[in-house]
């Protein structure tokens, strides 16, 4: 049995860096969880701006996202980590460049930026599609706006936004590879080193299940959250 | 088993002959791609100082010498097919290609440095100098593994970037203390974008960790000739000697490159 298992898996190759796998996830993991959870919070706003009446807020939220939409995220995370190391003088001045200098930090800032412009378009797409007549009954009912927006608009507006939501956060995970380029040992990071050094193509396959594994858990995971948002819907 | 005699006796016959084979003539084959080793001139000719001590080892030798160029990925596999008889491009000594072809005493190392900024505080490079602080290098270089293997357990960070190019932008900006590469690549970069900025820290001695760097650069022949590998051996030992390695490396380098 083990002999099979052994000719599949390098288990010496395993043994030395499995640890520094497991690590990896766990960064990968901290990376997306963070930037996704502080880049929806950033969506709300931009998706209301978006939405506004005001057409200055409406051209700056839609700048802000059709530059992150059309620029890759790779052009992006190498813009700011590099970036901010060529303008080190100015950031220093403002007590930022400690922040700056960590590629950690410079990563997180960039995705959480990122998502927040993909995650208000499809934000907005869900308030777009609550019908009118929910407002006009709150409206009827003397709710106070920010009450309609956050009791009535919203959690219908989620409803219809979760699964592309989902869908988002599944390529925020595959697209996280990339800060392995800026020196940072996600998985991909750690699957770059392991292949350096025994030039085994074994652990690219291990990059891929570990991936595969963690879009598996959202998936379970967003499987759960629709089933709770959606638990008036269900026949008693 | 007769034919296997015959053919034995025509082995023998040929290797003897080979053996005895005066080198009136050597072919020698450089990249032509790498200066200030080997390149092609302005005016179309090999120059450098691989092609500079070739020429140097075949007057010693007293036999008339023929450079060519050659694709580094084909130098090797062409040697073998016999297009020429030795090859001086810089190619250092490992044992990956000591399975193909055997090697001459080296000629020159290829020294490995650390540079860091003009104003650093870092006075030396051993693991314990760099204890607590962060080198950049290049991945999948044997730089990486060595910084890994010898400076990473003794508490140094190690970051690892795709090109020295990144590796060195991070270290103009300071989120690294210092990069360790090839030195001959880092003074070409100290010439030019690092020229403001930054300095040779230090080398390290590569016949020190030869496991990593290999044992310096030789000239490569077909593992059948054992006595060419002998004469450009002495040669080498011999321009030593009489000063004309010398005269040779200080045209292209301003430090000991043997």
């Amino acid at each position: 049995m083990s002999d099979i298992l052994g000719s599949l898996i390098n288990l010496d190759l395993m043994a030395r860096y499995g640890p520094r796998f497991l690590d990896g996830v766990l960064v990968t993991l901290q990376l997306v969880g963070i930037s996704f959870i502080l880049g929806g919070l950033l969506a709300v706003p931009v998706a209301l701006a978006r939405l506004s009446k005001n057409s200055v807020p409406r051209a700056l939220a839609y700048s802000y996202v059709y530059f992150f939409r059309g620029t890759p995220l790779l052009a992006q995370v190498f813009l700011v980590y590099y970036g901010a190391g060529q303008l080190r003088d100015a950031f220093e001045a403002v007590g930022l460049w400690t922040l700056f200098r960590d590629a950690w930090f410079c990563a997180l800032l960039t995705f959480t930026l990122n998502t927040a412009a993909y995650q208000a378009e499809i934000l907005r797409g869900g308030i777009r599609a609550v019908p009118g007549g929910q407002r006009e009954a709150a409206f009827a009912l003397g709710l106070p706006r920010w009450l309609t927006f956050g009791k009535v608009v919203l959690p219908q507006a989620l409803v219809t936004a979760l699964r592309p939501l989902g869908n988002e956060l599944i390529l925020m995970i595959k697209a996280s590879a990339i800060v392995s380029l800026i020196t940072i040992y996600d998985v991909m990071g750690v699957t770059r080193l392991a292949f350096s050094r025994s030039f085994d193509f074994q652990v690219y396959l291990w990059a891929a299940a570990l991936y595969l594994i963690l879009v598996e858990g959202v998936r379970r995971l967003w499987a759960v959250a629709e089933r709770r948002l959606t638990r008036h819907l269900k026949p008693a | 088993m007769r034919l296997t005699i015959a053919v034995a006796a025509m082995l023998l016959a040929l290797t003897g002959a080979a053996s005895a084979k005066e080198w009136k003539e050597i072919r020698i084959a450089t990249e032509g791609a790498y200066p200030p080793f080997n390149f092609v001139g302005s005016n179309g000719e090999l120059q450098g100082f691989d092609v500079d001590i070739a020429k140097a080892l075949c007057d010693k030798i007293g036999a008339k010498c023929t450079v060519v160029a050659q694709d580094w990925d084909g130098l090797i596999p062409a040697l073998l097919a016999s297009k020429y008889d030795a090859i001086a491009a810089s190619m250092s000594i490992t044992e990956e290609r000591k399975q193909q072809v055997d090697f001459t005493e080296r000629y020159a190392s290829a020294p490995v440095s650390f540079v860091a900024p003009k104003d650093t505080k870092l006075t030396g490079v051993t693991p314990a100098d760099l204890k607590g602080k962060i080198v950049g290098a290049q991945s999948s270089t044997t730089h990486a593994t060595m910084l890994e293997d010898v400076y990473g357990p003794e508490g140094v960070t190690v970051k690892l970037y795709p090109t020295l190019d990144e590796a060195n932008a991070d270290l103009k900006s300071g989120r690294v203390d210092t990069v360790f590469a090839d030195k001959i690549v880092l003074l070409d970069w100290l010439k030019k974008d690092g020229a403001d900025c930054c300095k040779i820290l230090g080398d390290v001695d590569d016949k020190q960790y030869a496991r990593y760097f290999g044992e310096g650069i030789g000239l490569a022949v077909r593992k059948g000739d054992q006595d060419l590998k002998e004469l450009l051996s002495k040669a080498i030992a011999d321009i030593r000697a009489d000063g004309t390695y010398d005269t040779i490396a200080k045209k292209y380098f301003d430090f000991e490159i043997y």
